[in-house]
């Protein structure tokens, strides 16, 4: 199965970079960009059918590595 | 004091740390392997800046699995002194041996620049022989140094004392001006600072070297 992880700033943690799209955006002329928030898309192949085991362990994966709690937060699709 | 500095791939300041602990200061130094899954009789270890493992991911967040880290955190466990350089720092905040995280710098910008820090508390093996208030001009090297905790944890860190050293003019942004924190049992010591590209005045300052003999005022109880 394939997991798709959207990896993002938390609300509270400053995030420059989108600031900086954001602004950029502006520049352009596109108008009404109210926020740029930028994080990080990873893809994991998983091996196995059982959804809610494989879940949990991405759960884990998100937790331990593939996130940092303390500045992020991740949500996930499998299929 | 026997040092040992932990070398992972990517470390770029392992060396300019053995100079000054080694040649500077004349203590016994070794390089521990980032494989290695012991770190021998070290008193204090060293984990220095660099890019670890290309900074894959996040900065510190893959040399936080290496064997020689496991040996760090049970030696810090133990009540042995660690301190983290820049990197370092990083890597510590990851491996959940220090509160918080360092993330982009305000400016985006990667800066490296000789910087003034105020000496935050001298309550510590780290900061033992510098005066409360006492300016260090160290030299910082970092793209991601914006020091970052919840509130509740900056209010813990400040009612225990456990920010040792804060920038005079906040280079990135950091909370609290926060440039090093120690943990709770103020054996482990993380900033984004490099004391050891300041330890001789050949090199423009030497202030950082009080560092490194504070912990040789220390008495080792690991």
């Amino acid at each position: 199965m394939k997991a798709k992880i959207i990896v993002t700033p938390k609300k509270t943690v400053l995030d420059p970079q989108g600031k900086t799209v954001q602004h950029a955006l502006e520049s352009l002329g596109f108008k009404g960009v109210k926020e740029v928030r930028i994080g990080k898309f990873i893809e994991v192949e998983l091996a196995g059918s059982n959804k809610a085991a494989l879940k949990k362990k991405l759960d884990e994966a998100c937790h331990k590595l593939l996130s940092n709690p303390v500045i992020e937060d991740y949500t996930f699709t499998l299929k | 004091m026997k040092f040992g500095i932990i070398q992972f791939p990517g470390s770029n300041c392992d060396q300019d740390a053995y100079h000054a602990l080694a040649n500077v200061l004349g203590q016994p130094t070794r390089y521990v392997w980032h494989k290695d899954s012991t770190i021998g009789d070290v008193d204090c270890v060293v984990v220095p800046g660099g890019f670890s493992y290309g900074d894959y991911l996040r900065t510190g967040a893959i040399a936080r699995f290496s064997p020689a880290m496991k040996a760090v955190a049970a030696h810090a466990q133990a009540g042995g002194l660690v301190i983290g350089i820049c990197n370092g720092f990083q890597i510590l905040c990851e491996a959940h041996l220090l509160p918080g995280a360092l993330i982009r710098n305000k400016g985006l910008k990667f800066i490296c620049e000789h910087v003034e820090l105020r000496v935050a508390s001298t309550n510590s093996p780290f900061t033992n022989a510098c005066q409360l208030g006492q300016m260090l001009r160290v030299p910082i090297a970092h793209g991601e140094g914006c020091y970052f905790a919840e509130p509740s944890v900056i209010k813990q860190l400040q009612d225990e004392d456990r920010i040792l050293v804060r920038y005079v003019n906040n280079p990135n942004g950091s909370v609290d001006n926060i440039a090093g924190v120690c943990n709770e049992g103020r054996n482990v010591f993380g900033l984004m600072p490099h004391p050891e590209r300041a330890s001789e005045a050949i090199l423009g300052s030497e202030d950082g070297r009080l560092i490194f003999e504070s912990l040789l005022h220390t008495n080792i109880h690991a």
